[in-house]
This record gives C-alpha cells, sequence and structure tokens, in this order.
C-alpha cells in the first residue's frame, strides 16, 4: 500500500514536470517561430525590389528623389533614412538631460516625496497613446513654433519635441533603477572625503552610473525611432533632406503608414515600403546591440 | 556549451519552420488581421432565394469605408442571416485583398487598371467593378489667401512650384504653403489627373497629410494654405475655391460641368455570388443612393448625367 501511494506521488510529481517543461517549450518554440518568421517575411518582402533588379541598393540607400508615382519613378530613401535620424538624435539630445536630472531628482535630492510624486506622473506620459502626442502636437507645438521661428511650424523641430515627451519616461525610469541601485558607500566616502552633494553627483555619482543610463537613452532612441503616427502628424511627410529645422520633412515609419493602405501587394512602390520596414528593423537590431554593450560595459 | 548547441538546434528547427510555411505566411500576414475571419467567410448557399444567408467581407478604402457600413447596417437589418463586416486599409489593401481572394469585396477610389499594373494587369482584369457613388474635390485655401477662383493653369503653376506668393493670382501678400497628399494617394491622383492635368512631383517644404481632417485642420490653422478636399469637408474653416469659374456644387458635378470628380468602386472577384450580389444591388437602389449616399456627402452614382471610362473619357449618359 504504502509502496504504491508513494510511486503515485512521484508520477504526479513527474507529470507535473513534464507538463511544465512542455508548455515552457511550447511557449518558446512559439515564440522563436514568430520572431523568426517575422525577420524572414521583411526581409523577403524588402529584399525583393534589389533581388528582381528594379531598384539598385545604393540608390535605395543614398538617392535623395522620392518619386515612387512619376514616369520614370526613383526610390531614394535617403530623405527618410537622414529624417528618422535627425529626429531621433534631436529627440534623445532634448529628453536625456530633462530625464536624467529628474532621476537624479527623485533619487539624490528628494528620494521621498519627490519619487513619490514625479514616478507616477512620469510613468503617465508612457501610457498616453502615440495619437493624442501627435493631436497635442499638432495643436499646441505646430502653431508655437509657427509663431516663434520662419517657416510653417511643422518639421524636424516639431517632430523632437513631440518623440522628447514620449521618451522621457523609458529615459527616467532606466536612470532611476541605476541610480538608485549604485552602492551607498560609494557616496558616503565621498561625502566622507569632504565633497559637497554637486561634487558626489557630478564627479562619483554620474560617472559611475553613465553607461546604465546610456542604456535607457539608447532605448529612448529604440522606441523615438520606431514611433510613426505622432511624428506622421507633425512633421510635414515632404520627401527631401530638410534644409532647416522648421522645414518639412519625413522618417521612415511617417512615410510607411502614409503610402502602405493606398499600394497593392508585390508592386515596386509596396516592396520599397517593406524595404524601409527592413532597415528599422535592422537600426532596432543595432539599439539591441548598443543596450547588450552598455550593460556589458556596466558590470565591469 | 550544451545549452548553447540546443538553442542552435531550436533556432535551425524553427527556421526550417518559418520557411516552410512561408507560402501562406505571404497571405497572413499582409491581410491587417481580417484573414481568419475571411477564411471562414465563404457564404453558404441558401436553399431558397427569398431569404438569405452568408457572410460577407468588405476591405479597402477609408473614403468609402462609411458608407458601405451605414449600408450595410440597413441590409443586415432587413435579413438577419447576412453578416457584413467593413475594413479599412486603403484602396491598394482593398484592391490587393479581393484579387487574392481574402475579401469578397474590395473597395476602391480608383480604378483597379490604375493601380493593378504591368505585372499585376491581369489581376485587374479578372475584377468586376461596381461603381456606387462619385466623390468630387475641390481645390481649398486658408480663408485669408483672398482667392475665388483659379484656372486650371495656375493650379498647375502653384501645384509645381512655378507660383510661390498669392499675389500673383490676385490674392493678398502670402506665401503659399501646398498641403498634398502622399503621392500613392487616391485622393490625390484625381485631383491630378481632373484638375491639374498632369502629374506634379513633390516639391521641397510641401506638407503631405494622408487624412481629409488633418488636411482641413491644417488648410484652415496655416497662413497661405492651399489644398483639395472631398466636398463632404468643405465648411466656414476653409474657403472652397471654384475652378475655371465652375463652382465645386453637387449640381455641376452630376451634370458634368465641374470635372475633378471619381468614382468609388466596390470590386469583386470575377461575379459576385448570391448574397454578394445581392448586396451590391442594395447598394443601388434608390433607398440608398439618396439616402445613405446624399446623407454622407457622396454624389449617387445613378444621378450622374455623365460616365466616365479608365482612360478619362466623359461621355453624356
Amino acid at each position: 500500500m504504502r509502496g504504491k501511494t508513494n510511486k503515485k506521488k512521484i508520477e504526479k510529481h513527474h507529470i507535473e514536470d513534464l507538463v511544465g517543461r512542455i508548455y515552457m517549450s511550447f511557449c518558446v518554440l512559439l515564440l522563436i517561430v514568430i520572431i523568426v518568421s517575422m525577420v524572414y517575411f521583411v526581409a523577403s518582402k524588402g529584399l525583393a525590389n534589389f533581388i528582381s533588379g528594379r531598384v539598385s541598393l545604393s540608390d535605395f540607400l543614398f538617392g535623395t528623389k522620392w518619386a515612387p508615382e512619376a514616369d520614370t519613378p526613383s526610390f531614394g530613401a535617403l530623405p527618410f533614412i537622414s529624417g528618422s535620424f535627425l529626429v531621433t538624435l534631436l529627440a534623445a539630445l532634448i529628453a536625456s538631460p530633462l530625464s536624467i536630472c529628474a532621476a537624479l531628482f527623485m533619487t539624490e535630492i528628494v528620494p521621498g516625496w519627490g519619487k513619490k510624486l514625479l514616478q507616477p506622473v512620469i510613468e503617465l506620459l508612457s501610457g498616453i497613446p502615440s495619437v493624442v502626442y501627435g493631436f497635442v502636437g499638432l495643436s499646441v507645438i505646430v502653431p508655437f513654433l509657427r509663431d516663434t521661428f520662419p517657416g510653417q511650424g511643422i518639421g524636424v523641430a516639431a517632430g523632437a519635441l513631440v518623440l522628447s515627451v514620449m521618451i522621457l519616461p523609458t529615459i527616467t525610469s532606466v536612470a532611476a533603477d541605476a541610480l538608485a541601485s549604485l552602492p551607498q558607500n560609494l557616496k558616503e566616502s565621498s561625502f566622507a572625503l569632504g565633497a559637497t552633494r554637486w561634487q558626489t553627483i557630478s564627479r562619483v555619482i554620474l560617472p559611475t552610473t553613465m553607461p546604465a543610463i546610456m542604456t535607457g537613452v539608447v532605448l529612448g532612441m529604440a522606441r523615438a525611432f520606431g514611433e510613426a503616427l505622432a511624428v506622421q502628424m507633425v512633421i510635414g511627410n515632404a520627401p527631401f533632406v530638410p534644409r532647416s529645422l522648421f522645414e518639412s520633412a519625413s522618417t521612415l515609419t511617417s512615410v510607411i503608414t502614409l503610402s502602405m493602405g493606398n499600394t497593392t501587394l508585390g508592386s515596386t512602390l509596396n516592396n520599397a515600403l517593406w524595404s524601409m520596414a527592413l532597415v528599422l528593423m535592422l537600426m532596432t537590431f543595432v539599439f539591441v546591440l548598443l543596450v547588450r554593450m552598455l550593460e556589458r560595459r556596466n558590470k565591469i | 556549451m550544451q545549452f548553447r548547441k540546443s538553442w542552435i538546434m531550436a533556432l535551425a528547427l524553427t527556421s526550417v519552420v518559418a520557411l516552410s510555411a512561408c507560402g501562406n505566411s505571404n497571405n497572413a500576414a499582409t491581410n491587417n488581421g481580417g484573414n481568419n475571419a475571411a477564411a471562414t467567410n465563404t457564404p453558404t448557399e441558401s436553399s431558397s432565394g427569398a431569404d438569405l444567408s452568408g457572410s460577407i467581407l468588405a476591405s479597402g478604402s477609408t473614403a468609402l469605408q462609411p458608407l458601405v457600413e451605414l449600408a450595410a447596417e440597413s441590409f443586415m437589418d432587413a435579413n438577419s442571416g447576412v453578416d457584413i463586416q467593413v475594413q479599412g486599409g486603403g484602396s491598394g489593401t482593398g484592391l490587393t485583398q479581393v484579387s487574392e481572394g481574402q475579401v469578397d469585396i474590395g473597395n476602391s477610389d480608383v480604378f483597379a487598371e490604375e493601380k493593378l499594373k504591368d505585372a499585376d494587369a491581369a489581376k485587374a482584369e479578372a475584377l468586376v467593378d461596381h461603381q456606387v457613388a462619385v466623390v468630387a474635390i475641390a481645390a481649398v485655401s486658408n480663408p485669408d489667401a483672398g482667392v475665388d477662383s483659379l484656372t486650371k493653369q495656375q493650379l498647375v503653376d502653384i501645384f509645381t512650384g512655378k507660383i510661390t506668393n498669392w499675389s500673383e493670382v490676385g490674392g493678398t501678400d502670402q506665401a503659399i504653403q501646398i498641403i498634398n497628399r502622399p503621392s500613392s494617394s487616391g485622393t490625390r491622383a484625381t485631383f491630378e489627373a481632373f484638375a491639374l492635368g498632369t502629374k506634379t512631383e513633390d516639391l521641397q517644404g510641401s506638407v503631405q497629410e494622408d487624412s481629409s481632417g488633418t488636411v482641413k485642420k491644417m488648410i484652415g490653422e496655416t497662413p497661405g494654405a492651399i489644398g483639395y478636399l472631398a466636398l463632404s469637408y468643405l465648411d466656414d474653416t476653409i474657403k472652397t475655391i471654384n475652378y475655371d469659374g465652375v463652382e465645386p456644387s453637387v449640381d455641376n458635378v452630376v451634370s458634368g460641368d465641374y470635372p475633378v470628380w471619381a468614382y468609388q468602386h466596390m470590386y469583386t472577384n470575377g461575379e459576385p455570388n448570391e448574397v454578394v450580389k445581392a448586396f451590391l444591388d442594395y447598394m443601388l437602389t434608390d433607398e440608398v443612393q439618396n439616402g445613405d449616399v446624399v446623407e454622407l456627402g457622396y454624389i449617387p452614382a445613378s444621378a450622374m448625367q455623365v460616365s466616365r471610362d479608365v482612360e478619362g473619357n466623359v461621355t453624356a449618359k
């Protein structure tokens, strides 16, 4: 009798183990299948134009003329690629100092009520849908820029401003986590040596946590690079490399959302849009690699 | 080391699976989530002709979507056995999906021949056109521009960048800001074909917006802005510009005096089945043509005194 129940117990235990294992492997496998097939799909569509020779790779990457419906169509995507980088870098330049200061404020200056008040407010920003950002940008930022600067208000500056608000929460939360995980004794020894709070922050805390903070910045840039709707509403979408920050420009995402629905599958224009999607994906991959590298540096 | 090996194995395995499934994924991933519904949507033939049952899936032009949705609702009220779903996605998506059999009806702003060209021309031939409404497009400007009417040549010069100030066409001294549509847009194709008579290239500094609502908002707010909108979007926040002295009104479109208009098409792949045909016939009844169509700001296709073919030749009916 006792032997039998013992055996049953072990069996149940084993079955649980097996079920858990199968379920886990199934989920992981499904995930891998999804990712691999997605990469394959975008790559096969994105490379179709280059393989069939309808568009040459160098014309696509470095051509500045985008005229897909002209009698002699040309598919230069440089305006979109440069627009994406310009907007992303500017947004990161605007958002990083703000986020790092907010993170310092929450963790170093007033860790008590500062964190309690500021953190939910900043996290709220990440929950706002991007169409709301776009509409606020169109109704507030664009008229403001139009009245203050030459030009029509729309353009890279408006796009970067909208994006910088959108990526604030990403950078802030990563930076705040990094600052909070800094060993207390580093700060204490700095204070013990007679350093002021500012000296401690600028010479000890920030240099030590910089790789982790940069991780946040890169994650924020990845988000900015992929954001479509809000940018599309305020940037103007002219397929040109802009001559000023207040002139209509385009990003990879904005031209994809603008044209994808109007094109038929398999047409050269449609495939060119897929090529841009591929560029976007490769860039995301680069961002991920960057984060990995920064994380590794952070450990040393 | 062993761990890494198993990962490589898993990756290799999944890529094989993904590759072998790629024939299907071509269809699956391009359909904006409506694919599964379409697969189960083969309408069931009803035994008696009187009460219809089955389901219809339509996708495509967002300009036509509200009309089809409204008509579908009243059609479903009258025929409880029929289920109609209408999705957006754009004219190109609608045409692609209907020619691949993923949907029953593909809604489009333009003739299928204009989108499915060259290698895809055969696909366009297989599609059957049902013209359900007409949309007219008017040139509009910011109210402060001070211009009531523009000739065809003036419009061409503005949209090709030869005229850059409103004072050159008798308006106020104000730089012209073009609010355009993306070059793939059906609205832009219609405006270029019938108002300008020529394709235009994008100009540096011009603005491109996709949705009519955004275009209208930007023209109303931006000093010196010019653009074009469907008649149903016109109101006091923007100024409607007469074309060669002709006012863009429903009467002028119907009589053929105002040339900037296009059909709204509902394409089926081959002749439609019973349920789809019943719905398309319903779209052309007076109830819909003089009701929903007019209510939503379209012009009834049945009222038109002229007709136009793919090449743009206009003939009196």
